[in-house]
C-alpha cells in the first residue's frame, strides 16, 4: 500500500517536474539555461558597443535595426553606449558568473558529490531560482524603459546613480536595477544558506571534510562569502534607493546640479563605495572560486593523477576566502582615502597572491607526468589556469597603490579583470558544462565541436583582452564612448578595430557551443554511467537521473576523491566508494 | 528587406538541422563514443597547445615592442619613481607570466594520453609546496616594501611654500582657481553658484545677487500658486461653504438663543472678510495673471519654494571667519578662476579637488597623477612638474603636444570629452600668464573694463564642444 502511494507520487506533472521543481538537478538546469540566455544577451551587448569602439562614428545598419532610436543612422548614441556597458557588466558579473555558475554547479554537484538525496531544503532552493528569474526579467526589462537602463557603470556609484537629473539612465532604469539587485541578493542568500547547511549536515557516511572533492570545498567557501557579503550590498542598495526616492542624504552632500542647489547635506558618496566593495571584492572570488573548484576536479580526472597538494588547495581556498574580506579598499586608492589606510590595503591585497600562486603551481604539478586526456572540459580547465595566472599577475600592479594611481579606471583594469575573472570563470563554467553534461542530460556533447569552440574562444579571448593592457597603460580611460578627442591616444587606438574583430569572431564562436549544447540535449549520444572514469560519487548514480539520486542505499565513502593512477590498483581510477585494501593508507 | 532577413534565418536554421542529421549519421557509422578521446585527437590538442603558445607569445612580444613605451617620460618628480616601480613590477610579472604559462603549455603538450602508460601517483610533496609558498612570499615582500616606499614618498607632507591650486569639476568641464596675492582661497559655497560664479565664491555682492535671485524666484512661484485657478476655486468654495453654514446655522437657532445671537454680531466681521476675499478671488480668476496647473505641477512648485527657502537659509548661515591674515570672504576677491591650468616647472603643487555634482576623476597620465573629485568631500594630491610643455614637445617630437587633465570616472553623456589643457612653463612665463588673468572681483572704477560681468577668464579656452547639453544654468 505504502509502496503504491509512493510510486504514484513519483508520477509528476509537467509543471512540478520542469517548472516548480524542487529537485536540485532540475533547478540546476533551470539556472544554467537562464544563465545561458542572460549570457547571450550580455555578449551581444558587448559586441554592439565594441562596434562603436572599434569604428567610432561609423554607421552600422544592424545597430539601428536592433536599437532603433538608440542608434540613429546606425551610430550608437552615447547614453545608450553607457547603458550597454553597464548592463553588460551587471549581467556578466551577477547573472552569468554568480547566479549562473554557483546556481548551476552548486545545485548539481553538492548533493551528488557528498552523497545526499537532495538539498537540505528543496523549497528554498526552488525559491532561490524563482527570485533569480524574476530579478533577471527586471534587469532585462530595464533596457526598454524611458531613459534607458542604468548607465553609471556596473558599480552604479552615487551621486551619478542617485540623481535622475544627472543622466537619462539614472531614472526608471536605475530604480529597476536596484530592485533587480535586491531580488538577486535574496536569491543568492537563499541558495547560499542552503548550500552551506547541505554540505555541513548531509554528507554521506565516511565523507569526512578531508575527503570532500575540491569542488565542494570551493562551493562551501563561495557560499559563506556570499552569505556574509551580499547583505552589505543590500544595505548599500537600499540606502541608495532611499536617497533616490525618500529625500534622504546617505550618499549626497553639497550638490549643485541642473542649475539647482540641492537641499541635501552631510552624506558621503564614498560611504557607498565602501559598502559596495565590501561585497564587490568577495564577489570576485564568489565568481572565481567555483571555477577553480571545477577545474581542480576536471584537471585531476583528465590528467589521471591526484590533484597535487589537496590540503594546500583547501588551505588556499580558505585563505583566499578570508583575505577577500579585507582588501576592498584597493578599489578606492584614488578616492582620497587616507594614504596609510591605502598602505594596509596594499599589504592585504598582495598577500592574496600567495595562495593564488600555490594554486597555480599545484595545477601545473598535477599535469606533470600525468596521462592527459584532452576532453573539451580539460582544454577549458587548462585554459583557465593560463588566464588565472596571466590575469592574476597584472593584479600585482593594480594592488600597488603607487602604480594604481596611473592605471586606475583605465583599460589596464578592464584587461585585468576580464582575463582573471571573466575568462577564467567563463572557462570554468564551460568546462563544467562539457564535463557534467552527461550527468545533467544523460547524453554527450560533441567533442569535435567542443575542440573548435575552445580554440576559437581562447584565441579570441586573449586577442580581445591582452592588447587592452597596452591601451590602458597609454592612459586610455575606460567607459569612454569615443577617444578621438585625445590625439595623444591615437597611436594605441589602432588596436581597437583588432580588438573588436576578435570580439565579433569570439562571440560568433559561441554559436558552436549553443548549437552543441541544445542539439545534444535532444540528439546527443546517450551517455554511459561514468564516461570520464571519475572517482567522485555523482558517477555512481544511474544515468536516468532519478529523484533522490541513488535508487537504493546511499553510498558509503572510504577514501578521498583523487585516487587516480594509484599504484595499488590496476585501473587508473578508484571510486570513493571502494573500500581501502588491507594495509592501504589513505593518500 | 525584412522578408529577406527572415528567409536567411530560416535557411540558416534548416542548414543547421541538416548538418545535425549528417553529423548524427556519421557518428553512428563511426561508432565512436564521445568520451573516448582518440590518440590522434589527444596528440592534435597537445600540439595545438604548442602552436597556441608560439602564437600567443608572438602576439605578446609584438605588443611589447610596438606599444611597450606606453607614455612619454614622466613629467612629474614622483612619476619617475612610479615608472621605475612599474618597470620593476613589470619585469617580475613578465618573467613569471612566461615561465608559468610555458610550464603549463609544455606539460600539456608533453603528457598527452597514452594507453600503455600510467600517470605518476604524486599526491603531495611538502618540500615543493614550501618552495612555492616561500619564494612568492619573498618576492611579494620586496614588491610590497618597494611599492609602499614609493607610495609614502608621493603621499607625504606638502612642502611649505608649495603652490596651491583648486580644481573644480562639473558635468562636463573643469575649472581651476589660483589663490591670488594673499595666497588664500576665499570661501566658496555651492549655494552661490551662478553662470558667472561657477565656483560659488562667497562675497557680499555674490550673496546679495543670489539672495535677490532666489527671493525673486520664490515670489514668482508664490504668485503663480496664488493665481492658480484650481486653488482659487477651491478656496472660494470653502469660503462660500463657511458663509452658507453660518447662514443656515443662524436661521435654525438664532431666534431661540440670544447668546448666540450676540456671537452672530461678532461674526459679521469675518463674513465681510470672506465676502471681500471671494470678490477678490473672482477678480483674480478673471485677470490675465491667472494660471492653470496640474496637481503635480503645483506640488513641484511648492517643493521648489521649499528648496529655495532652504537654500536661502543656508546662504544666510554662511560664516565669515578669518584665515591667515584675511577674512574668508575677502580672500576670494583676488582669486583667479581659469579654464586652463598653468603650472610653473620645478615647483611643488598641491591640488585640492572638488566637484559640484557627481564624482569625477582628475587624471593626468603624463604626470602619473590621479585623484577623484567627490561632491562634498575635498580631496588632495601633490606633485612637482619637471618638464615644461615646450620641452615635452621636443621629447615627443610633436609640435602640438599638450598635457591634459581628463575625467576618468564615468560622469554622464559627455564624460568622454571632459578635458582641460595643462601648461607647464618656466617660472617667469607662468607669472606673466598669471598676472594677465582677471581676479574674481574686478574693481570697475580702476579697470574701466569693456564688459560688466566678473566672469572668469574663460576666453582662454572655448567651452568643450560636447559640454553644452547638460551644462548647468540657473533657471
Amino acid at each position: 500500500m505504502a509502496d503504491h502511494a509512493q510510486a504514484h507520487h513519483h508520477e509528476e506533472s509537467f509543471i512540478s517536474k520542469y517548472v516548480f521543481s524542487m529537485d536540485h538537478k532540475m533547478i540546476s538546469k533551470q539556472f544554467l539555461i537562464t544563465a545561458i540566455v542572460m549570457g547571450i544577451v550580455a555578449v551581444m551587448l558587448s559586441i554592439l558597443f565594441r562596434l562603436q569602439l572599434g569604428w567610432p562614428g561609423e554607421s552600422f545598419g544592424i545597430l539601428e535595426t536592433l536599437l532603433g532610436k538608440w542608434a540613429p543612422d546606425g551610430v550608437l548614441d552615447r547614453n545608450a553606449y553607457l547603458a550597454l556597458v553597464t548592463i553588460h557588466g551587471t549581467i556578466m558579473v551577477f547573472f552569468v558568473l554568480t547566479g549562473g555558475l554557483s546556481g548551476t554547479f552548486s545545485n548539481l554537484l553538492i548533493p551528488l558529490q557528498i552523497g545526499a538525496r537532495d538539498m537540505a531544503s528543496g523549497f528554498l532552493n526552488m525559491l532561490s531560482y524563482w527570485f533569480f528569474l524574476l530579478s533577471s526579467f527586471i534587469m532585462l526589462a530595464s533596457l526598454f524603459v524611458e531613459g534607458g537602463a542604468a548607465s553609471g557603470g556596473w558599480t552604479v556609484y552615487p551621486p551619478l546613480s542617485a540623481l535622475p537629473q544627472a543622466m537619462p539612465g539614472s531614472g526608471t532604469g536605475m530604480t529597476m536595477w536596484l530592485l533587480s539587485m535586491v531580488l538577486f541578493v535574496v536569491s543568492s542568500l537563499l541558495g547560499g544558506l542552503n548550500y552551506v547547511v547541505t554540505i555541513i549536515n548531509l554528507r554521506a557516511k565516511g565523507m569526512k571534510m578531508t575527503r570532500l572533492p575540491l569542488t565542494i570545498w570551493a562551493f562551501l567557501v563561495t557560499a559563506i562569502l556570499g552569505v556574509l557579503s551580499f547583505p552589505v550590498l543590500v544595505s548599500a542598495v537600499v540606502l541608495l534607493l532611499m536617497d533616490r526616492t525618500a529625500g534622504t542624504a546617505f550618499y549626497l552632500s553639497e550638490i549643485h546640479i541642473a542649475g539647482e542647489a540641492l537641499p541635501v547635506t552631510g552624506g558621503s558618496p564614498i560611504l557607498y563605495q565602501h559598502l559596495f566593495w565590501f561585497l564587490g571584492h568577495p564577489e570576485v572570488y564568489i565568481v572565481l572560486l567555483p571555477a577553480l573548484g571545477i577545474s581542480s576536479e576536471i584537471i585531476s580526472t583528465n590528467s589521471r593523477k591526484p590533484i597535487f597538494g589537496y590540503r594546500a588547495m583547501i588551505g588556499s581556498i580558505l585563505a583566499i576566502g578570508f583575505l577577500s574580506f579585507i582588501v576592498w579598499g584597493h578599489h578606492m586608492f584614488v578616492t582620497g582615502m587616507d594614504p596609510f589606510l591605502g598602505s594596509v590595503f596594499v599589504f592585504t591585497t598582495l598577500l592574496i597572491a600567495i595562495p593564488s600562486a600555490v594554486k597555480a603551481f599545484n595545477y601545473i604539478t598535477t599535469l606533470w607526468k600525468g596521462n592527459i586526456k584532452f576532453t573539451p572540459a580539460m582544454l577549458f580547465s587548462v585554459g583557465l589556469v593560463s588566464t588565472f595566472v596571466t590575469g592574476g599577475l597584472t593584479g600585482i600592479i593594480l594592488a600597488d597603490s603607487a602604480l594604481d594611481v596611473n592605471v586606475h579606471d583605465t583599460y589596464f583594469v578592464v584587461a585585468h579583470f576580464h582575463i582573471v575573472m571573466g575568462m577564467s570563470a567563463i572557462f570554468g563554467m564551460l568546462g563544467g558544462i562539457y564535463h557534467w553534461f552527461p550527468k545533467m542530460f544523460g547524453r554527450m556533447m560533441s567533442t569535435k565541436l567542443g575542440y573548435a569552440h575552445f580554440w576559437l574562444t581562447i584565441v579570441c579571448g586573449y586577442g580581445v583582452f591582452f592588447p587592452m593592457h597596452f591601451v590602458g597603460m597609454a592612459g586610455a580611460p575606460r567607459r569612454y564612448y569615443d577617444y578621438s578627442n585625445f590625439p595623444f591616444l591615437d597611436w594605441v587606438m589602432d588596436l581597437n578595430p583588432i580588438i573588436s574583430t576578435f570580439a565579433i569572431i569570439g562571440g560568433a564562436a559561441q554559436l558552436l557551443f549553443l548549437f552543441n549544447f541544445f542539439y545534444s540535449i535532444f540528439r546527443g549520444q546517450e551517455a554511459v554511467q561514468n564516461p570520464w572514469k571519475s572517482n567522485t560519487l555523482e558517477w555512481t548514480t544511474p544515468v536516468e537521473r532519478i529523484h533522490g539520486n541513488w535508487p537504493g542505499e546511499l553510498p558509503v565513502v572510504h577514501r578521498w576523491a583523487y585516487d587516480y593512477s594509484n599504484p595499488n590498483y590496476d585501473e587508473d581510477f578508484v571510486p570513493q566508494t571502494t573500500p581501502l585494501k588491507a594495509g592501504e593508507e589513505e593518500h | 528587406m525584412k522578408i529577406l532577413i527572415i528567409l536567411v534565418i530560416a535557411v540558416g536554421i534548416a542548414a543547421l538541422l541538416q548538418l545535425g542529421r549528417v553529423y548524427d549519421l556519421t557518428a553512428k557509422l563511426r561508432k565512436t563514443r564521445e568520451e573516448e578521446i582518440s590518440f590522434a585527437d589527444n596528440k592534435m590538442n597537445a600540439m595545438l597547445w604548442l602552436v597556441f603558445m608560439v602564437l600567443f607569445y608572438a602576439g605578446v612580444i609584438y605588443l611589447f615592442i610596438e606599444y611597450g613605451d606606453y607614455l612619454p617620460v614622466s613629467a612629474s618628480e614622483h612619476g619617475v619613481g612610479v615608472d621605475t616601480l612599474m618597470s620593476f613590477n613589470m619585469i617580475i610579472i613578465t618573467i613569471v607570466f612566461f615561465a608559468v604559462n610555458t610550464l603549463l603549455f609544455y606539460f600539456s603538450a608533453k603528457y598527452y594520453y597514452k594507453k600503455d602508460r600510467k600517470a605518476k601517483f604524486f599526491p603531495h610533496d611538502n618540500r615543493l609546496e614550501l618552495v612555492w609558498t616561500v619564494v612568492p612570499s619573498l618576492v611579494l615582500a620586496i614588491v610590497i616594501i618597494y611599492g609602499l616606499q614609493t607610495w609614502n614618498a608621493m603621499t607625504g607632507e606638502v612642502e611649505d611654500g608649495a603652490l596651491r591650486v583648486e580644481i573644480y569639476s562639473k558635468q562636463f568641464d573643469w575649472t581651476a582657481r589660483y589663490a591670488g596675492t594673499d595666497s588664500e582661497f576665499g570661501l566658496s559655497s555651492y549655494n552661490l553658484i551662478t553662470p558667472t560664479n561657477p565656483l560659488g565664491i562667497v562675497t557680499d555682492d555674490g550673496i546679495e545677487e543670489v539672495t535677490a535671485e532666489i527671493e525673486g524666484q520664490v515670489d514668482k512661484l508664490k504668485m503663480e500658486l496664488a493665481y492658480e485657478r484650481g486653488l482659487l476655486a477651491a478656496e472660494k468654495e470653502e469660503l462660500e461653504h463657511q458663509l452658507h453654514e453660518a447662514d443656515h446655522h443662524g436661521h435654525d437657532h438664532g431666534d431661540h438663543e440670544h447668546a448666540e445671537g450676540d456671537d452672530h454680531h461678532g461674526n459679521d466681521a469675518w463674513k465681510d472678510v470672506n465676502m471681500n476675499r471671494i470678490a477678490e478671488i473672482e477678480e483674480m480668476m478673471e485677470s490675465d495673471k491667472a494660471t492653470v496647473l496640474t496637481e503635480a505641477a503645483i506640488e513641484a512648485k511648492r517643493e521648489k519654494i521649499y528648496r529655495l527657502e532652504l537654500q536661502l537659509q543656508r546662504i544666510l548661515g554662511l560664516d565669515n571667519n578669518t584665515i591667515g591674515d584675511v577674512m574668508e570672504w575677502e580672500a576670494g576677491l583676488d582669486d583667479q578662476v581659469v579654464r586652463e591650468l598653468h603650472l610653473p616647472v620645478g615647483q611643488e603643487v598641491e591640488f585640492i579637488f572638488r566637484s559640484r555634482d557627481v564624482i569625477h576623476s582628475a587624471y593626468m597620465p603624463h604626470f602619473r597623477a590621479q585623484m577623484n573629485c567627490v561632491p562634498g568631500v575635498p580631496t588632495r594630491f601633490k606633485m612637482t612638474p619637471t618638464i615644461t610643455t615646450d620641452s615635452m614637445r621636443m621629447i615627443t617630437d610633436n609640435e602640438e603636444f599638450d598635457y591634459l587633465l581628463l575625467c576618468n570616472k564615468v560622469c554622464g553623456a559627455a564624460h568622454f570629452n571632459m578635458q582641460m589643457k595643462v601648461v607647464v612653463q618656466s617660472e617667469e612665463q607662468y607669472k606673466t600668464w598669471l598676472e594677465q588673468q582677471k581676479t574674481f572681483y574686478v574693481d570697475e572704477s580702476k579697470e574701466n573694463n569693456e564688459s560688466e560681468d566678473v566672469s572668469p577668464a574663460d576666453d582662454n579656452v572655448a567651452e568643450p564642444a560636447d559640454a553644452g547639453d547638460q551644462t548647468a544654468t540657473i533657471d
